[in-house]
């Protein structure tokens, strides 16, 4: 069981992510990116984090998955920082011998990662000044599918 | 009994700081006790704290609720519903 999580101000590249996943012959890779969604008014986004806690927090959702699903790898990377549109922000990919399994982990992990993991988004307007990022009562629906 | 008080996103920005060192008195025992206390210290710290729906906590770096004990705590942050993903 390979366990990599990461919080970083630079790019990622999906395709070493996934083929550091796919390198373990799992028969399975699932994954998914998140990227910067390039609404009109909206120049860049910026990710504020709970130093200690958000790794903390990361580390405590891989380890529920892995308890849950039969996966032998398990892959979170998460930007913080000021992103420009269009650029990846979170990526989370799961191995396993089986796609339900490595299905299932997946959306589970990016599920539960907008509800119980400390970030906070800030959208830089075009016009000029910033915008804190409203929470989604659609995300704690989603949460609660996992209970 | 001393607690270090950390804020993020618009909790920080309202307060006007990162986070400070805090000795709440003893009748202080919970975590919304905790934010009450907090709300009277003035402008910023009301407009930050004054709604407890709007408002989230975590004791020792784990999210807690209101009526969490703060009690031989450390370390307690308070901030937005997170928006991460």
């Amino acid at each position: 069981m390979t366990i990599e999580i990461r919080l970083q101000q630079e790019q990622f590249d999906v395709a070493r992510e996934l083929a550091l996943l796919e390198a373990g012959d799992a028969g399975a890779v699932a994954s998914f990116t998140g990227i910067v969604r390039g609404d009109d008014d909206v120049e860049a986004l910026e990710l504020e984090h709970y130093p200690g806690m958000t790794e903390k927090a990361l580390t405590a959702l891989a380890e529920e998955a892995s308890e849950r699903w039969a996966v032998s790898g398990l892959t979170i990377v998460h930007r913080v920082g000021k992103l420009q549109k269009g650029e990846p922000i979170v990526f989370v990919g799961t191995a396993s011998a089986h796609r339900a399994d490595a299905i299932e982990a997946m959306h589970f992990l990016i599920d539960r990662l907008k509800t119980d993991a400390p970030f906070w988004k800030r959208e830089h307007l075009t016009a000029g000044g910033a915008r804190w990022v409203e929470a989604r009562q659609a995300d704690e629906a989603a949460r609660r599918r996992w209970m | 009994m001393a607690i270090e008080m950390v804020y993020f996103a618009w909790v920080r920005e309202a307060i006007g700081r990162d986070g400070e060192t805090v000795d709440p008195p003893d009748d202080v025992t919970t975590l919304g006790a905790l934010v009450d206390w907090l709300a009277q210290r003035g402008d910023g710290y009301r407009e930050a704290l004054g709604d407890p729906d709007r408002l989230r906590g975590a004791v020792d770096q784990v999210f807690a609720p209101f009526d969490a004990s703060i009690e031989g705590v450390k370390e307690v942050a308070l901030f937005p519903p997170v928006t991460g993903g």
